[in-house]
């Protein structure tokens, strides 16, 4: 990787405002974000803008960290995972050119972690915020196409359809159905979609001493995780949630607790587990 | 007319993320880098988080008058507002209104809940109120003096409506703390 140590450039395109949006699009985001985080796990509208990139690439978490990043900020992209991927690397240099903001792949180096569907091995620490890009930030959809209808869903925290979903899995299946994007209960009280992270992340996102910030751009919803909020993944008594992680040693270094990618590695059948967290599997090597 | 931010576009980032980091950090103290000079008796927490937060499409309610209120206006290009009920920020530099006197949304948009924005004589870290919930690890302390006996009690009444319900951004001088409304609060 080039640049693990944070690197900062000579200067900014001063042709574009500081982290791309004009000033009242950043001030409609901040209103937004602080609410998000006053009412942990609630989805609040926001209206998103378009962005130099397609949607599902990451506009809403893009929009997110463009309205909380500062010249002092050290930002971190990753997508599944990995530091060096096309998403990750895009949106690294898009900050890099709009807020001359200085980047790094290390997770303990950053102040900003932008993810797609991860959350670094590594663990948070409190001051670090980790913003989530989201497809799909209503965890109902599958259930109630209605946002008219979720909203009031939401509002008498009457989510008996999900576990009646999750009972249905476990009656055909013999286990829940959702090896990731697996819905938790924040602070007890708000039915979220944790983005689509494997399962096995879940359990991080409780009582995380990092903010967790959530955004949508297609979507056009923010939600947030206050640090050290409760968030318990859904699920029974008799059937409590499990993380699931393959059962290998990751081929590179060896790590037996971090999450596995499993790779092809030829037409006649060859594979091999390597560690989704591609700072974290370096680090160890 | 006395001038805002120094620099409108990276000193109210850097106020964003003070309020920020008070919000997901309820009763810890956090000391704004850049305020603004803003005329007496605004105080420069106060007026850096209503210049941060508010504009022409947030309704604002202060007890400020006179150059304070002109300054504000000016600044903010927000529309000011008489009753509190109607404002979505409120700025009481003396005795704040009472907190169900103010939107505090509806259950199916508690986004909607007003900020009240109270400045005080002085905020201290370590003694007063027992702070527990959200961004908080175990318990946290917060002294906040020169709020109405009744606070407290007003607190507890705006939790228990809980997801509807109002924040609070406490000032004193270049300092704030912040109160949202999952925030429980026992007197010390």
């Amino acid at each position: 990787m080039t640049d693990a140590l944070p690197m900062r450039p000579a200067t900014r395109d001063a042709a574009y405002n500081f982290a791309y949006l004009d000033e009242a699009t950043k001030r409609a985001l901040r209103r937004t974000i602080l609410k998000a985080v006053a009412i942990p796990g609630h989805q609040i509208p926001f209206g998103a803008r378009e962005m130099p990139l397609p949607y599902g690439w990451g506009t809403g978490g893009i929009q997110v960290t463009a309205a909380i990043l500062g010249p002092r900020d050290v930002l971190k992209v990753i997508d599944q995972g990995a530091d060096d991927t096309t998403n990750a690397v895009s949106i690294r240099r898009f900050f890099n050119r709009v807020a001359g903001v200085a980047t790094t792949t290390d997770t303990r180096a950053a102040t900003i972690i932008q993810t797609r569907h991860r959350i670094p091995e590594t663990p948070l620490r409190e001051g670090q915020v980790l913003v989530y890009q989201v497809p799909m930030p209503e965890p109902l959809f599958r259930l109630e196409p209605r946002l008219a209808e979720t909203r009031r869903i939401h509002a008498l925290a009457d989510y008996g359809l999900m576990q009646v979903k999750l009972y249905e899995d476990i009656a055909a299946q013999g286990e829940v159905g959702s090896s990731y994007n697996h819905p938790v209960m924040v602070g007890g009280r708000y039915l979220m979609s944790p983005s689509p992270i494997p399962g096995f992340d879940n359990p991080k996102m409780h009582r995380m001493p990092a903010l967790q910030l959530f955004g949508a751009g297609r979507e056009k919803k923010i939600y947030a995780v206050p640090p050290w909020t409760e968030v318990r993944s859904l699920d029974f008594e008799d059937h409590p949630f499990r993380p699931v992680r393959a059962p290998h040693a990751c081929s590179l270094c060896g790590s037996t607790g971090s999450y596995l990618d499993e790779i092809v590695t030829d037409d006649r059948g060859g594979r091999m587990f390597v560690c989704s967290d591609t700072d974290y599997c370096e680090r160890r090597r | 007319m006395r001038a805002a931010f120094a620099d409108p576009v990276l000193d109210a980032q850097g106020a964003f993320r003070a309020l920020l980091h008070a919000m997901s950090h309820p009763g810890r103290v956090v000391a704004l880098d850049a305020a603004p000079d803003a005329p007496a008796p605004l105080m420069p927490a106060a007026a850096a988080a209503l210049l941060t937060l508010a504009d022409a499409e947030t309704p604002v309610w202060t007890d400020a008058a006179g150059e304070a209120l002109d300054w504000l206006r000016f600044h903010t290009g927000a529309p000011f507002v008489a009753d509190p009920r109607d404002a979505a920020f409120l700025l009481a530099t003396g005795a704040p209104p009472a907190l169900d006197a103010l939107d505090a949304g509806t259950d199916e948009a508690p986004q909607e809940g007003a900020t009240l924005i109270a400045q005080l004589p002085a905020l201290a870290e370590g003694r007063g109120w027992r702070l527990t919930g959200p961004g908080v690890e175990h318990e946290h302390r917060l002294a906040a003096e020169g709020l109405p006996p009744g606070f407290a009690a007003q607190w507890a009444a705006n939790a228990a409506r809980f997801p509807r319900g109002v924040d609070v951004i406490l000032c004193a001088g270049p300092r704030l703390a912040a109160l949202p409304r999952t925030t429980r609060l026992a007197e010390g």
